[in-house]
């Protein structure tokens, strides 16, 4: 038998990887896909409540969460190719027209 | 260890070297592929706590819309291999002591709960004799319908918002 808090610690580390890809990455996909990591965590984390609290609420939860999560990847990778437009660059640290 | 620990520990290594491979290439492309991997495993765990319809769910979606969208955009962008820039930003030891801190704190506190609400009605048996995919369709279609017709309206934006932003200007 697999204990609930497994789950929770795997979910906490995939999170926690997600978070210093994205803090610490120059290159916008990848801060865009740290993101997806972090949405992906805590999917995890819902489906192993789901499982273990014998609710269907977490996979409902997971349902909408890769919809939105779907909606929001394309219309982040929209807004870079407009930017790249203009400023061909795809690295976080050279976007800085608004720095004062 | 029990059969079920060995399989799960395997998942859970395989995530986390996943994971932090992922977030660590120099090639985008290497990052996507890496991902994609990723989320094969991810499904299999969806399939080792009897989610069956999220696991087919996150390979079509996941890796066969997402990542594929990824990859078209490096594509587009003509992202070459990132050889004489610095992949990490100026202060990554900041971010690399943030990441740390949220895991010692999810670790130290989160996983130590043990009040739980009283368990629901969907257990293994429940929703094993009905099948996931009529479970999720049941309660998705009757209990969860305005968040259901929500999340087309959120997807009917992401459409438009997209050609919108991409498209070419006719001067």
């Amino acid at each position: 038998m697999v204990p609930l808090s497994w789950y929770i610690i795997l979910s906490a580390v995939m999170f926690s990887i997600g978070v210093f890809g994205f803090l610490a990455r120059r290159n916008l996909i990848i801060i865009f896909m740290s993101v997806e990591l972090m949405l992906n965590a805590v999917n995890v984390s819902f489906v192993a409540f789901s499982h273990y609290l014998q609710s269907i609420n977490g996979q409902i939860m997971v349902f909408f969460i890769i919809t939105v999560a779907a909606a929001e990847a394309a219309i982040g990778l929209a807004i870079l190719i407009a930017f790249y437009k203009n400023n061909p660059t795809v690295n976080s640290d050279e976007i800085n027209l608004l720095k004062g | 260890m029990t059969l079920l620990q060995i399989f799960f520990a395997y998942f859970a290594t395989m995530m986390t070297v996943l994971s932090v491979l992922v977030v660590t290439r120099k090639n985008p492309v290497h990052s996507v592929l890496l991902m994609l991997f990723l989320f094969v495993h991810i499904a299999g765990l969806y399939l080792f706590l009897n989610a069956e319809f999220l696991a087919a769910i996150q390979i079509i979606i996941y890796a066969g819309a997402i990542l594929i969208l990824f990859l078209f955009v490096i594509m587009l962008l003509n992202l070459r291999k990132e050889e004489t820039e610095n992949r990490f930003q100026k202060q990554w030891q900041f971010a690399l002591g943030a990441g740390a801190v949220l895991v010692i704190f999810f670790i130290m506190i989160v996983s130590k709960i043990t009040v739980f609400p009283p368990l629901g009605e969907y257990s293994i048996e429940a929703i094993q004799s009905e099948g996931a995919m009529m479970t999720i369709g049941t309660v998705l279609y009757t209990r969860y319908l305005l968040p259901f017709e929500i999340a087309s309206l959120v997807l009917l934006v992401a459409i438009i918002g997209a050609v919108v932003l991409a498209k070419r200007r006719i001067q």
